[in-house]
């Protein structure tokens, strides 16, 4: 029972939300609820640190790797409820069930750093993906109905994502007979080298994963997505769903063992092609969301590097680059959606004079920007110099050398984000008039971006525990 | 560490609160209303630090090559990151020459700056805290932070005090500087993975093979080559320094540019002696080229500003030279001359923002013959001048003469091009000075459109009288400046000695390339 705490709090929450979808609760009164339950399920994750043990006949483990990312993700979809204050780009009608299926995925993406078993892990990913797939489309009606577009691509995409998933799995189980981690990580990195099937089979198990970070080659969907979900939903979706994926990766990727080479070159061309992919793409874009999209194709990238690395300093920094990707990210979303009123997309256009609108916002954007351009002394530069670290332990200088060429590329976009916020406008703006709860979470996001990035010891000695129960 | 490190005897940790003093300073700025407050406000901040600066000048050990002042504390255990500042002969004066020009740098913006006063003086502190941060850290990580964290402020004070065409020249400054620190980015890091260690004198006691030298040292050196700048990477320095605010154009020819030689001589020259031996001549011959190239090209300007650009690519040229001569007065003579040139250069470039304060122009063409109507402007005007190309009692005399001394001694034909640089400095300042304070002036006031033009007041003076104290102070009586560095000089030196003989052998192919580039190179300069 206190096992299965978090999910159980966040269970409830949904129960909640569906009776709240009967009736006829006023916005505020919805969101200071979403806010109360998922901060119970943030208090529930952290009461339940340290718990270990596992459920469901070993299929479900609850140990310090699992519960970090609990944490995480809990916390996370805690800021995103907070984030969306007024829910300006949702359909009026559908706010209830808004929260209802944020809270499903939710869900899904906790129980999937807890599955250890390949059946569990397809069903949690399913029970994130479906929730998301339905309210995609959840957005108000625009002139385009893009996010019409949007929901079916992304449930086409997750629909194939997982197929190819299930796929690999079959050739898994058919040359291992069983589905559960632990016991594939004794077979496979002895046949991994042997039988290029397993190989092939590995790499098709983890697209559902790549899918999820939007890894090439299953990026196609975001930079869609981004661009025809509502800015609140798209803050989810580019940062919850990543988090878990890290997780799944690292507990699949430790099963090829230390030294699968051809594994590792698989993963490396993706990891190369998907910084150099998303970051040419993002240099062209206009769209705020779509370039945040591409952004987060090469920051998937990054990360990889991190993983593929498969050694402890590896694992350690993926799991602290992506939690610092998400505060990041967060950041830009947060200046987004409070940009757009009316929910609409921002372009570059809209930044102008947002300095004079608002210097917190601005601030804000830039402190978030500049992260994800790795510029100290932000969450993103340390970390970028933990996953160098791990990668060049590891002699892949050339996989480091065409990264930081990346990181170069990157920052002018980057730039011109920060760039068109500070530019002075000519006539007379509108301030943006913030509320007070609104300011405290901008703050806490500029706090939180540079305080982990000048002292990550803290968090990394979490972290630490958390790998040592994964290798 | 004792080896390595004094710890600090004073009575305040006095590094730390150079670098702190600013950054709070910088915080609280945006509490304070009010731009005359704002504006009192940054300049006690930066008096205050440059007056707790002073002790690093009084109490400085001339007799050692360790670093001073120093302070130690563990920051991430994991990857064996630890806090550590200190500083040697190389560094002290560059940390002395921040926190004396950033009082000056408020004060010659005291009435040039319209507009967001709080959001500068913010922006400036944190500058002066980054800079000094740069020179003070013993750990490469900790270095490359406040490097880095320098763009941000350095790219907001261009993009929005700057002038017309502010778009173009800050990003062009921030991606030209970025572009180069991602490579000093991964040697850092492979230095670690080599030696396990982030801390700075550690990482110069061991020797590397020749090849991997070779490689930190081409990836140091394109970051510091874009900082100094030397030609061909320096067209970013032009387009920043003309849209710059005076107070952006004078950090950056003050103290943002020495970074680059100081780089040189704190990473390159100890860490991958024997990859300096070898590149030396192409980076000789870079220098002549920079220093004739930057000579020639400020022949050709009207706009006040960029000529004092472009002298500044040939003055850091000077620079350069002197520190790949690989020689003690050639050494002392670079380091001499960055502090020369931070404070020649820096009054030069305030000297343009007074002006262009009245006249709203930096055409030379638009501020002629100002002696008859601003007397004690012109008279700084010359001085510094005079100074900047060099004129014998001032500073940059005995800079420049180390370091012709010093080609002159080693390779004939590169002092001989040195030379030439040095007439060029001549040609071009003397044409400044003759079109703006004479020109065609009759030596009377005519009652026209200039005749409005006010002297400088007592804040402009004291500003000016300031940096002219130091450009006799040094030009006649350099023995004090040149002390501090002996000793640091001269473990330098040794350190090069010791590690130069990694000969080049086993390797490639395209050194051997390379080999026969540097040879001819070395027979065209009739080197020995």
């Amino acid at each position: 029972m206190a096992l299965y705490l978090p999910e159980l709090t966040l269970l409830l929450m949904a129960l909640v939300f569906f009776f709240a979808s009967l009736g006829n609760l006023k916005e505020s009164r919805l969101r200071s609820l979403g806010l109360l339950l998922s901060a119970i399920a943030v208090t529930a994750s952290v009461y339940s640190y340290g718990f270990k043990g596992s459920l469901f006949f070993e299929a479900y483990r609850v140990d310090a790797f699992s519960q970090v990312f609990k944490v995480i993700i809990t916390f996370g979809l805690f800021i995103v409820i907070y984030l969306g204050d007024g829910l300006y780009g949702v359909d009026d009608t559908l706010r209830p069930e808004y929260y209802l299926f944020l809270t499903i995925s939710a869900f899904g993406l906790v129980s999937m750093s807890s599955a250890v078993e390949l059946i569990t892990i397809i069903i949690s990913l399913e029970i994130s993906s479906f929730a998301l797939f339905i309210i995609i489309p959840f957005r108000k009606q625009g002139a385009y109905r893009e996010q019409m577009e949007a929901g079916i691509k992304y449930a086409l995409f997750g629909v194939t994502a997982s197929g190819i998933t299930l796929y690999g799995m079959s050739y898994i189980f058919g040359m291992t007979h069983t589905t559960y981690l632990a016991d594939l990580m004794k077979i496979i990195p002895g046949v991994i080298l042997k039988k290029p099937l397993m190989l092939i089979g590995l790499v098709m198990l983890l697209s559902g994963f790549f899918y999820k970070l939007a890894l090439f080659p299953m990026h196609f969907w975001a930079p869609d997505v981004y661009e025809g979900a509502a800015n609140e939903t798209t803050s989810f979706v580019a940062t919850l769903p990543k988090v878990a994926a890290v997780a799944l990766l690292i507990r699949l990727i430790s099963l090829a063992g230390a030294d699968a080479s051809q594994f590792t070159w698989v993963m490396m061309i993706f990891a190369v092609l998907s910084m150099t992919f998303g970051n040419l793409s993002a240099l062209v874009q206009t769209d705020l969301k779509r370039l945040l999209a591409y952004s987060s194709i090469a920051h998937a990238g990054y990360l990889m590097i991190g993983l593929l690395c498969a050694s402890e300093l590896g694992y350690l920094s993926g799991i602290y680059y992506v939690a610092g990707y998400l505060f990041m990210n967060l950041a830009c979303f947060f200046v987004i959606y409070h940009l757009a009123p009316q929910g609409r997309n921002i372009s570059f256009d809209d930044l102008k004079g947002l300095y004079k609108r608002s210097p917190l916002m601005a601030l804000t954007l830039a402190v978030g920007a500049f992260g994800l351009a790795g510029i100290p002394p932000t969450i993103g530069f340390t970390g970028k110099l933990f996953i160098f670290t791990a990668a060049i332990k590891k002699d892949m200088y050339a996989l480091v050398i065409l990264a930081v060429i990346n990181t170069g590329i990157a920052i002018f976009y980057y730039l011109k984000m920060v760039r068109a916020a500070y530019t002075s406008v000519d006539d007379e703006v509108s301030p943006l008039n913030l509320r007070v709860s609104t300011s405290v979470l901008g703050i806490f996001l500029i706090v939180i971006i540079i305080l982990l990035g000048t002292f990550p010891q803290g968090f990394i000695d979490f972290a630490k525990e958390a790998v040592a129960a994964v290798i | 560490m004792e080896q390595y490190l004094i710890y600090n005897t004073l009575s305040y940790p006095i590094l730390t609160v150079l670098v702190t003093v600013p950054l709070f300073g910088a915080i609280i700025t945006l509490a304070i209303r009010g731009d005359r407050n704002l504006k009192i406000w940054g300049l006690l901040v930066t008096l205050l630090t440059a007056v707790l600066s002073l002790p690093l000048y009084s109490s400085f050990d001339l007799t050692t090559a360790k670093y001073q002042f120093a302070e130690f504390s563990t920051w991430i255990p994991f990857v064996n990151i630890d806090y550590v500042l200190g500083v040697d002969g190389i560094s002290v004066l560059l940390v002395l020459l921040t926190t004396l020009v950033m009082p000056l740098c408020i004060l010659c913006s005291w009435t040039y700056i319209k507009e967001r006063f709080k959001e500068f003086i913010c922006v400036l502190l944190l500058m002066e805290a980054a800079m000094i941060g740069v020179f003070v850290s013993l750990n490469t990580v900790l270095f490359f932070i406040f490097w880095e964290a320098m763009l941000v402020p350095m790219y907001l004070i261009i993009a929005v005090w700057g002038g017309p065409r502010k778009d173009y020249a800050s990003i062009k400054f921030f991606l030209y500087t970025l572009i180069g620190s991602i490579f000093l980015f991964v040697a850092i890091i492979a230095l670690y993975v080599t030696t396990g260690t982030f801390f700075i004198p550690e990482l110069m006691t061991h020797h590397y093979s020749f090849s991997y030298q070779m490689w930190i040292f081409w990836a140091f050196t394109l970051a510091f080559a874009i900082k100094i700048p030397m030609w061909p990477l320096h067209t970013w320095l032009p387009a920043a320094h003309v849209e710059a605010p005076t107070a952006g154009s004078v950090i950056l020819a003050s103290i943002l540019l020495k970074m680059g030689g100081y780089g040189f001589l704190r990473f390159c020259l100890p860490m991958a002696p024997g990859a300096t031996a070898y590149c030396m001549p192409y980076l000789i011959a870079v220098s002549i080229i920079s220093i004739i190239f930057g000579g020639y090209l400020a022949l050709g300007q009207n706009d006040i500003k960029r000529l004092i650009a472009y002298s500044s690519v040939g003055h850091m040229g000077f620079v350069t030279l002197g520190i790949f001569l690989l020689n003690d007065a050639g050494i002392k003579g670079a380091i001499l001359q960055m502090i020369n040139h931070g404070i020649t250069t820096g009054a030069l470039f305030i000297c343009v923002g007074i002006i262009y304060e009245r006249t709203h122009s930096r055409e030379i063409s638009d501020n002629s013959a100002l002696g008859i109507m601003m007397p004690i402007y012109v008279t700084f005007l010359v001085i510094f001048s005079l100074s900047s190309l060099a004129f014998p009692g001032t500073n940059s005399f005995v800079g420049e003469f180390l370091v012709l001394m010093s080609s002159f001694s080693k390779y004939k034909i590169v002092g001989g091009l040195a030379v030439i640089g040095a007439i060029l400095a001549a040609a071009y300042m003397l044409r400044l000075v003759q079109k703006m304070v004479w020109a065609d002036s009759d030596g009377h006031i005519h009652h026209g459109e200039k005749s409005h033009l006010s002297d400088l007041n007592f804040r402009e003076t004291a500003t000016l009288a300031f940096l002219a104290i130091f450009v006799f102070w040094i030009g006649l009586h350099p023995a004090p400046f040149l002390k501090v560095m002996d000793a640091s000089t001269a473990h330098l030196l040794q350190q090069l000695e010791s590690g130069m003989n990694v000969l080049p052998a086993g390797h490639g192919e395209p050194h051997a390339l390379l080999n026969g580039v540097g040879e001819s190179i070395k027979h065209l300069l009739a080197l020995k």
